[in-house]
Parts: structure tokens; C-alpha cells; sequence
């Protein structure tokens, strides 16, 4: 990892592989958290006022009866496409000059049996891991037991990752 | 004031899926960091109930930024329900009515049937299956996947990542499978 300066130890019996990995190489002030505070909060009024959070939304998508969804999800990829790209052929830096990181994905069986899985599980809640945070915002308050619930799912597969096919 | 009226009503797809896709390149310049949601639930373990798996085991305090993050999506969902809330009701096909009313859904008032996401049904058969068997399935398949929809969907496919195009026809297809093979099953049992 790039992170130089830990105060605490750590003993990883392998390298943190972090899906959605903090690349930034200078240390942040608690301050600075603000900023995804802030980009957090745009993106759950999206989620609410796109109707994205909508039980109803998934059901229409699974469907096939509304372009809705494939409309949000095809246009939120062509963007963050041309944007990932911009980034890479011009060399755009981040806001304090570092170089923006990527990451290759491997692929992992665990892709296919996980993520039909969370397929399962997706048309059932009606939601995406962000969605669910939007929903109990929204005062959905029955979908507490819901987010409890998939924190107990990951801490399960963390705790059988060895014996699962990866 | 007009505008707030505009905002107020359902944002179309083509506003809408547009700044979910800023947020990759936003996260990627504010701060180098890779657009993802799921990954908030194994920091919250890792914080949490560690229990001394390998898996758990990293600075978790380094991804502060990501349970932030999660913490801003949840104050939003508020926000914009608490002030920028539809006046009318949800507009849902109707070909999708028919269907969930054949099912035994009643309500079609909010964003959510209260058929099911009632505060009662917590302890309930319905909340058995809707929220602890569906949350779990939520949180064991995306991180056995590695990633959720904005992970997989969003930032791995914006990064033209094959692995994560696996992942996300497979997220598809385990939805297409609960809705049409399994639900019909499911609401027999209420």
C-alpha cells in the first residue's frame, strides 16, 4: 500500500485489496473528509429524486417494462467512460498534482457466483448497497434490518473467504 | 420559484445517470480515490467486529473517506426527501402494476410498497425474507463479487474492465432470476 506514515501496525496475511481503494498519497486532515461528505449528500439527493432508491424502479428494470434504470446506469457509464479516459490521454492530475490511480480488475470466479447472488438479492430489496443508505435517509426506517443485515452478509463471507472459490 | 417546482418533480434518466457518472471522475480528482459503495460494509466490519479475519484486517481508518462518503448519501436521501419531495405520486408502468398487483401488492403511493417495507413487517415472515435473507444476499454477493453496481457497473466499466462486465451481466441475470422465477413463489407464501 502507498500509505508511508501508519502509526498502528498492521500484520495483512495478504495485501489490503480494497475495491474502491484511497490512492491519495498525501495523509488528509478530518477536514478534508468534507468533500465526500459533500459529493455523498449530491449523490443521494440523485439517488431520491431519480427514483433510483425505488423498490418499484428495480421491478420496472427486471421487467422490462421502463427504460428507466438502463437509462441511469447506460448514461452514468458513458460518462464515467469518456471521463476515465480524459484522465488517462490528457494525464490529468488530482487537485493536490498526484498522478490518478487505476486499478485492473482480475477476474474471479467469485464475480460470477457473488454477483448472482447479489442479483438475487438486488431484485428483493430493490436495492444497491448506496441505495440502501439513501432509503433509510428517506425514512424507510424498516430498511435499517436490511443494511444490518448485508453488513452480517460481508462479515460472513469474510469470515468463509478461505473455503469459498475466489 | 419555478426552478425548485422543476427540481421537485422525478429527475429524467438523462440528468440523472449523467451525474452518477461525474462522481467517477469527481472522486478521481478531488482525492485519487476509486468510486465504490460496498466496500463502506467491510470497513464498517473491519471497524466494528474485526474477529481477527484476515479480511478485516487493514487500516480501515485510511477508507475513512468511503464511510463518509456513505454518511453523505444517507444525509442527501434525507435532504432531498425531507425538501425537494415529488408532490405527486410515483408514476410506475403500468404493465408493472398489473403484475405486482397479481402478486399482492396494494400500495403504489411511495417509492417504496408499504405492502413490504412497513415498520411492522420488521418481525415478521416478510421481514425474514425481504430484508434479512435480501440484505445478506446484498452483502455476501457483492463482496464475493468485489464490488456493487457502482464498483462493478459504474467505475470497473468506466475503467473498461472485463471482469467487472462478468460481474454485472451477472447481477442482471441473478435479478432476472429472482423476479421472474422466484418472487411468484415468495408471494405465495403472505
Amino acid at each position: 500500500m502507498t500509505n508511508s506514515q501508519d502509526t498502528i501496525t498492521y500484520t495483512p496475511v495478504e495485501e489490503f485489496v480494497c475495491d474502491s481503494p484511497n490512492d491519495m498519497k498525501k495523509s488528509e486532515s478530518v477536514l478534508s473528509n468534507l468533500k465526500y461528505l459533500i459529493v455523498g449528500i449530491m449523490f443521494g439527493i440523485v439517488f431520491v429524486k431519480a427514483e433510483i432508491i425505488s423498490w418499484f424502479r428495480i421491478q420496472e428494470m427486471f421487467r422490462l417494462h421502463s427504460f428507466h434504470m438502463y437509462g441511469v446506469i447506460g448514461s452514468a457509464v458513458v460518462v464515467g467512460m469518456l471521463s476515465v479516459f480524459l484522465i488517462k490521454k490528457f494525464n490529468i492530475k488530482t487537485i493536490s498534482g498526484e498522478t490518478v490511480q487505476f486499478h485492473p480488475k482480475k477476474f474471479q470466479r467469485g464475480q460470477i457466483y457473488g454477483g448472482l447472488i447479489f442479483g438475487l438479492g438486488w431484485a428483493i430489496t430493490g436495492a444497491c448497497p448506496g441505495p440502501l443508505f439513501a432509503q433509510i435517509g428517506s425514512g424507510f426506517v424498516a430498511v435499517l434490518v436490511t443494511l444490518l443485515s448485508a453488513i452480517a452478509g460481508t462479515w460472513v463471507y469474510g469470515y468463509f473467504r478461505d473455503r469459498l472459490p475466489n | 420559484m419555478e426552478i425548485i417546482e422543476l427540481i421537485k418533480k422525478p429527475w429524467p434518466w438523462y440528468v440523472a445517470g449523467p451525474l452518477i457518472g461525474l462522481t467517477v471522475p469527481t472522486l478521481l480528482l478531488i482525492g485519487n480515490k476509486s468510486f465504490g459503495i460496498s466496500s463502506s460494509l467491510r470497513h464498517i466490519c473491519a471497524a466494528c467486529m474485526p474477529a481477527n479475519i484476515s479480511f478485516f484486517k487493514y487500516d480501515w481508518k485510511k477508507e475513512t473517506w468511503n464511510l463518509v462518503f456513505v454518511l453523505g448519501v444517507l444525509i442527501g436521501g434525507f435532504l432531498a426527501t425531507t425538501f425537494l419531495a415529488n408532490p405527486d405520486s410515483i408514476v410506475i408502468s403500468e404493465s408493472t402494476i398489473s403484475d405486482l398487483k397479481a402478486l399482492g401488492i396494494q400500495d403504489f403511493s411511495g417509492l417504496m410498497p408499504a405492502d413490504i417495507f412497513a415498520t411492522a413487517n420488521i418481525l415478521s415472515l416478510k421481514g425474514l425474507i425481504f430484508f434479512v435473507m435480501g440484505g445478506f444476499m446484498v452483502g455476501f454477493g457483492t463482496r464475493w463479487a468485489g464490488g456493487c453496481t457502482s464498483g462493478h457497473a459504474i467505475m470497473g466499466l468506466s475503467n473498461l474492465q472485463v471482469p467487472s462486465l462478468i460481474a454485472t451481466c451477472c447481477f442482471m441475470v441473478g435479478g432476472f432470476a429472482m423476479t421472474h422465477l422466484l418472487m411468484p413463489f415468495i408471494f405465495k407464501l403472505f
